[in-house]
């Protein structure tokens, strides 16, 4: 699966509950939109370590990789080539 | 006046008749009132766990009074409802007026007989003596009541200062209705409001319904420190809906502070002390005041720092032999039962506790939902419920607590960030400003300071603001409102809890500094609406006990008003000048102990049989499909995810917890009401009618 659809999946099955319509812009913030809080930053996190085998460290956890779909997408590209 | 100044030589008050009770009334709002069979067995019998041991009515052409009393000792007089001395005017009261004895003393001097010894009686004399304004503003204490004014045709109704005793009202056809609890109203037979989507919109954001609204269509609360008159059109201001537009409404007093300069001003420390001296006898006085029983008083012990004080007070000022209680729970997360045996310990009480664990929270968690009738967002009142069912099966019908100390003297985390987001907004951009939240929240300092200014950087870079201390909080919650059907957000939308939070606001608000606001508002909806209700009022007479506040005097709080915010909230010290002022009374990892904000497990409360049993009813399906306020779609996902992984973040666990008890009372107030109603009606005979203006 492509990695936007399974972030998008993951996203509104997690935090919106299968109503997708909030996430109406891959550029949006996720946490500015109400879509996330702190601890959905964490749960964020775990999935990316799960899900795409992924280590993340401290310093990785800003919202340039992390606050948009489409930063999302960039940062698990990045760091699968990395 | 300090209490121990007026001894109470005077004859036949020098006991104080301790009286829990519920009320009610039905009005008629056009020719005689014809009450349909039944009406005052359903409508006092439904509120029994406020008063299980005498029922009494009395009624007129017009009205109907309903008052259920629990009775400590068989004394020949404080029935009620109650006439004054000529019989025009008839009371029904719940509550206490803790100094009862000084006003009798006042008004036996001005030529008043009294028969009884109860404070019910002197609320009739002040109102014969000072009107209906002048006996409320002198009354110091947490009341309900009506008086109805045979002459006139008028029904006065008032509510005390913060809150603390509740009171709703609405109109069905041609008739207004009146009580302690919603289940009362709910009670009269035809009367059957719908839960209001707009108005759970309202909890899920602001955690409280903003007055007068309730969770239920067409049915208002008088709002804390009202007066309300029924009959004169002149009198006071219309009332906002849903209160009946025949309800006239005045507000006899609200929280005042000082102005943003004198708040923030510098105190020397020998000021400092001398405050903290006058805050401590301000203490004594309040908690001693409470004491006024003819019952044993027993007291509340958390294990922080204001129900420690409360029971220090009266341990070092008294002769009163305080037994304590407290509730600990198997979860070691949020069990603070080490602290509260370290205070017992230290006071010698007699000490009992009841622990709590995940079961007995999903057991009580519908009984809690009958007694809040609101939807909760976090499971806490539930073993508050069990606490007092541990009082009352010692036999102790009476206990201080310390509800209150954290809004008058500024102990809750909202008052220090609203201190330091204003810190932070007069430089948006400071990283080293929003760190100062790092401070706060422990967690939060690991996060970059891009996170924390997205989470808490609300409102920063816009203009000034009334509300800026809790937009955090109604935005972090706000998206649990987004379970529910359309109505309830667009509601949310388009009307206005801002401007019901506005009415009455003092015209000196904008005055305020950011701690001052932040205590306003928090007096306002949360004190009211959730802490002393949810977690107090119905908690406690749930299991017929009754609640005292000594930090909710209002001669305290009037006083702690007067004290700037810098000796309140010291830096980031919270209740700094309440913790000097008792200082040598406790132990000091008590004063030092950081703030636990009481809690409990909530989700994963229901992680087990009991739990899940209500799970399936109220969450998996929707119980009423036809007439669902949630959406199904988005419930159900919610409930996967608790079931396959626990729900870990504040927000889901608001969400759950939050339609949980919302489908529970939409059902137990709705379809389920009759059947629960069925096992409460009063029979025949069990009600004493009063027996008329000779009495």
């Amino acid at each position: 699966m492509e990695i936007k659809t399974q972030v998008r999946q993951y996203i509104v099955e997690n935090f919106l509950f299968g109503d997708a319509t909030p996430l109406n812009d891959d550029d949006m913030s996720l946490l500015d939109g109400g879509i996330i809080d702190s601890v959905g930053v964490m749960e964020l996190v775990a999935f990316l370590e799960q899900d795409f085998e992924l280590s993340i460290a401290d310093e990785d956890l800003v919202p340039e990789n992390l606050d948009s779909v489409n930063n999302l997408c960039g940062f698990i590209s990045r760091k699968q080539t990395a | 006046m300090s209490v121990g100044a007026l001894e109470p030589d005077y004859p036949g008050l020098n006991e104080k008749e301790v009286i829990m009770c519920g009320i009610c009334g039905v009005l008629s709002l056009g020719g005689p009132l014809g009450l349909p069979d039944g009406t005052p067995e359903r409508m006092i019998g439904v509120m029994r766990h406020r008063g299980p041991d005498e029922f009494g009515a009395w009624r007129d052409a017009s009205i109907f009074l309903g008052h259920a009393r629990l009775s400590i000792i068989d004394l020949a007089g404080g029935q009620q409802p109650m006439a004054g001395p000529d019989g025009r005017y008839w009371i029904t009261f719940n509550g206490e007026i803790f100094n009862y004895i000084e006003l009798a003393a006042e008004l036996t001097a001005k030529g008043h007989v009294f028969r009884t010894k109860c404070d019910t009686e002197v609320i009739l004399h002040a109102f014969l003596e000072w009107g209906p304004e002048g006996c409320v503003d002198r009354f110091n204490g947490q009341f309900a009541f009506a008086i109805w004014d045979r002459h006139t045709r008028r029904l006065f109704l008032a509510r005390d200062r913060f809150g603390i005793r509740p009171l709703f009202i609405a109109r069905h056809e041609d008739k207004l209705l009146f009580g302690s609890e919603i289940k009362a109203l709910r009670a009269y037979p035809g009367f059957a409001p719908d839960l209001d989507p707009g108005a759970l919109a309202e909890v899920s954001t602001y955690w409280v319904n903003i007055p007068p609204l309730t969770p239920f269509a067409g049915v208002g609360q008088l709002p804390a420190g009202n007066m309300a008159m029924v009959g004169d059109d002149t009198w006071g201001e219309a009332a906002p809906a849903p209160l009946p537009a025949e309800v006239r409404v005045k507000r006899y007093w609200q929280p005042k502070f000082l102005p943003k300069a004198e708040d923030h001003a510098f105190v020397p420390e020998a000021e400092i002390n001398k405050l903290a001296g006058q805050l401590r006898e301000k203490l004594v006085d309040a908690a001693t005041l409470r004491l006024r029983a003819d019952v044993p008083v027993g007291a509340y012990l958390s294990g922080g720092l204001d129900s420690s004080a409360t029971a220090a007070v009266i341990h070092a000022y008294t002769d009163h032999r305080l037994k304590t209680f407290s509730v600990g729970f198997a979860d070691p997360d949020y069990d603070e039962t080490a602290w509260q045996m370290a205070m017992a310990d230290h006071l010698g009480t007699e000490h009992v506790t009841v622990k709590v664990d995940a079961e007995e929270i999903a057991r009580r968690f519908r009984d809690v939902v009958w007694h809040t009738e609101t939807p909760i967002l976090r499971t806490a009142p539930t073993p508050l419920h069990a606490l007092s069912g541990l009082a009352r099966s010692e036999d102790f019908k009476v206990v201080l607590t310390g509800e209150g100390a954290d809004e008058v003297f500024a102990g809750y985390n909202i008052f220090r960030e609203a201190k330091v987001r204003d810190f932070w907004r007069r430089d948006p951009g400071s990283n080293a400003r929003a760190a100062l939240l790092g401070r706060l929240y422990p967690y939060l300092a690991q996060s970059p300071p891009e996170f924390m200014r997205k989470f808490y950087g609300t409102g920063l870079k816009d203009g000034p603001d009334l509300f800026f201390s809790h937009r955090p909080r109604w935005q972090n919650t706000g998206p649990v409102a987004g379970f529910l059907v359309e109505a309830g957000p667009a509601w949310l939308s388009e009307s206005a809890p801002e401007e019901r939070l506005l009415w009455q606001a003092p015209t000196d608000l904008a005055t305020y500094g950011p701690v001052a606001l932040a205590q306003f508002w928090e007096m306002r909806t949360f004190l009211a609406g959730y802490l002393l209700s949810s977690q107090g009022d119905r908690m406690l007479m749930g299991n017929s006990v009754e609640g005292r506040f000594p930090f909710l005097d209002h001669t305290l709080a009037e006083f702690a008003g007067t004290l700037p915010a810098s000796i309140k909230l010291q830096s980031l010290n919270e209740k700094a000048i309440l913790k000097r002022s008792v200082a040598d009374l406790l132990p000091a990892d008590i004063i030092s102990r950081p703030k636990q904000p009481y809690r409990a497990p909530d989700s994963s409360s229901f992680d087990n049989p009991v739990g899940l049993d209500l799970v399936g009813e109220f969450l998996e399906t929707s119980p009423e499909p036809a007439a669902d306020l949630w959406q199904q779609a988005r419930v159900g996902a919610l409930t996967r995810k608790f079931k396959a992984r626990g729900l870990s973040s504040t927000r889901d666990n608001q969400a759950f917890v939050g339609t949980l008890s919302g489908r529970i009372l939409q059902h137990d107030f709705g379809p389920g009401f009759e059947s629960r109603l069925a096992g409460l009606i009063l029979a025949e005979g069990q009600i004493d009618w009063r027996n008329g203006p000779d009495t």
